[in-house]
């Protein structure tokens, strides 16, 4: 029986690998298709060797590109499945607690009263400081109102509407660049991505997983209720606050430099539960995982498929996303949550 | 030994446990018994740590629980939950393993799946292990619960009317289980019950609320009595004995006029 379920285990291990080749094969590919016309060899002659040219775009435009869309699907799909399941809600996502509405409001504030438009650094900062916010606002609500889990969504979802209807007014004031500018931001795009930003964006993204798994056996036992694992041994309250404090800053990282990509942090880790169940030791890293493929393939698609044109990333992710899921979705022969 | 001393409970101002005082040895098995809203799962839920008593004090073994900390107490007690969510999309491995969390440090270890292996195998759960907690059973849910409990291998187990929800049939292997688990293990048991039959039967002891108040303590044979059960449950019985139980038989909801007399008096 011990064998048995080992065995089990073992597979979701494999399933692991399996999905981590997956991502670099497709980051590989992703590097050696684009815009300009370079054969498959010179771009991964390109990592190696000065071969001119194609070493330029390769390493300078594509390389960080593909980084970017990695460490944010690693982003949005951990915090989704660290909100899911401290939670314990299948619609919670990285923006369910008001995030993705108070980093636009964020945004929008740079772009209309701080000259946002010139210096892209204080868009930056605009969407990073109301996120954090937004979050400690849920926060200390439940500090003071209790750490459950229908505080917290409630009180995300008001904050939603209030920093929506915050942007809604603020554009209403904005001249049409500015609206223009705003609306870009919205789309969200990787195309700023450079290697300042991966290393700003990637200590915020890569820096709080550990942590998180260290609480996955905990996230495994409030599936069943925060009474059963309190009695378990799980400061539930404490955790709680700890994976959102935690996912909140990997969602910040993940989303303020590229703009909201709302549906991989809600998708990611149903697509991970899918295939994983929901022991979340597997369930967490696999959402990364997934998340890190779907944004990659995505941006992917959007820098190729239309050319010369870049479709947004947060357009693509939507478009093949949404069909993908309802697919899953149909396809699925157990309840899964 | 577990030990309440003069407990008083409070929420907002009703006070919900008024004086209680209780103890329940290792080995020994206990039923609160009582009407809906009497206060039963409240005293559970002390002895969990879950509320803080308005007074009085619980020692579990000479240490107040509420200066335990939670894994310590976690190792201390079990608890057996009434139900779970219900949706627990988990295999029945993984429910029983999650009992190891006050031992696991970071990842369950290898001696935490054998000692999953052999509660599963010592409950005749072994053909249940990787079936999906959710596909299976009520009164193999209850088990499975309860297989939890005993895989944290605590000192003292609680649980909240643990027969409610199974047919007769589960409602026997469950209590039956109980008795094993207290005489071999000797572990003191405290739950909640509905049934005074299996209360009455499986009981060491039977400890009886009403408001609030314990109104009796003592072993089945001599505190159910037809007056007793009168008084907390406000219903008319009769009591048979049979292989040296007391089996209750309802009768009647107490006539109104009888209350109002009583009332008068």
């Amino acid at each position: 029986m011990k064998n048995q379920y080992r065995a089990l285990k073992c597979r979701s291990r494999v399933l692991l690998i399996f999905f981590f080749l997956l991502l670099t094969v497709i980051g590989v590919l992703s590097l050696c298709i684009g815009a300009s016309s370079i054969s498959v060899m010179d771009s991964i002659l390109a990592l190696i060797k000065d071969n001119g040219m194609a070493r330029a775009i390769v390493l300078n435009l594509r390389l960080p590109r593909v980084f970017m869309a990695g460490l944010i699907g690693i982003g949005l799909g951990t915090a989704g499945a660290v909100f899911q399941a401290v939670l314990r809600n299948p619609l919670a996502s990285p923006f369910t607690l008001g995030i993705g509405s108070s980093a636009g409001f964020g945004a929008v504030v740079t772009i209309i009263f701080f000259n946002g438009l010139v210096n892209e650094y204080a868009i930056v900062t605009g969407a990073f400081v109301f996120t954090l916010l937004s979050s400690f606002v849920v926060l200390g609500v439940s500090r003071y109102k209790g750490t459950t889990a229908e505080t917290m969504i409630l009180t995300g979802i008001a904050l939603m509407f209030l920093f929506s209807s915050l942007s809604s007014f603020l554009q209403y004031l904005g001249t049409k660049e500015e609206v223009h500018g705003i609306v870009f931001w919205f789309f969200g795009s990787l195309s700023k991505a450079g290697y300042k930003e991966i290393i700003l964006s990637g200590t915020m993204i890569l820096v709080p997983i550990p942590f998180i798994l260290r609480f996955a056996f905990d996230f495994n036992l409030m599936t069943a209720g925060d009474e059963s694992a309190g009695a378990l041994g799980v400061n539930v309250p404490v955790i709680r606050m700890l994976s959102i404090a935690l996912a909140s800053l990997m969602t910040a990282g993940a989303i303020c430099f590229t703009g909201v990509i709302g549906f991989i942090g809600l998708v990611a880790p149903h697509i991970a539960r899918m295939i994983f169940g929901s022991d979340h030791l597997f369930l967490i890293p696999a959402s990364a995982l997934i998340g890190a493929v779907l944004v990659l393939a995505a941006d992917t698609l959007g820098r190729t498929l239309w050319l010369p044109h870049i479709i947004p990333i947060g357009i693509v992710t939507s478009f093949i996303g949404v069909p993908f899921f309802l697919f899953l979705l149909i396809r699925k022969t157990k309840e899964y949550w | 030994m577990i030990q309440m001393k003069n407990l008083d409970v409070h929420y907002g101002k009703t006070r919900v446990l008024k004086g209680i005082d209780l103890r329940v040895n290792k080995g020994e098995i206990v039923s609160v018994l009582g009407p809906n809203g009497v206060g039963k799962t409240t005293l559970l839920k002390c002895l969990l740590g879950m509320i803080k008593p308005g007074s009085g004090f619980i020692k579990m073994d000479d240490l107040d629980i509420l200066k335990m900390s939670l894994t310590q107490r976690a190792r201390f007690i079990g608890y057996v939950p009434q139900a779970l969510p219900s949706r627990f999309p988990m295999t029945v491995f993984d429910a029983v393993l999650m009992g190891r969390k006050p031992y696991v440090r970071f990842v369950p270890s290898g001696e935490d799946l054998e000692i999953v292996s052999q509660v599963l195998l010592s409950m005749n759960l072994s053909h249940l292990a990787l079936k999906e907690f959710d596909r299976i059973s009520g009164g193999q849910k209850q088990k499975v619960l309860l297989a939890r409990a005993i895989a944290q291998e605590p000192c003292y187990l609680i649980l909240d009317e643990p027969s409610s929800n199974l047919d007769v049939k589960h409602q026997l292997e469950v209590m039956d289980m109980l008795k094993t688990l207290a005489a071999k293990k000797n572990i003191g048991i405290i739950m909640a019950m509905h049934s005074l039959n299996l209360a009455a039967r499986f009981s060491d002891r039977i400890v009886m609320l009403k408001s609030g108040h314990m109104v009796c303590n003592g072993p089945p044979a001599e505190v159910m009595t037809c007056r007793t059960i009168e008084m907390v449950y406000g219903i008319l019985v009769t009591i048979n004995r049979a292989n040296g139980y007391p089996y209750t038989i309802p009768l009647s909801p107490v006539p109104v006029n009888k209350i109002n007399s009583e009332l008068l008096n």
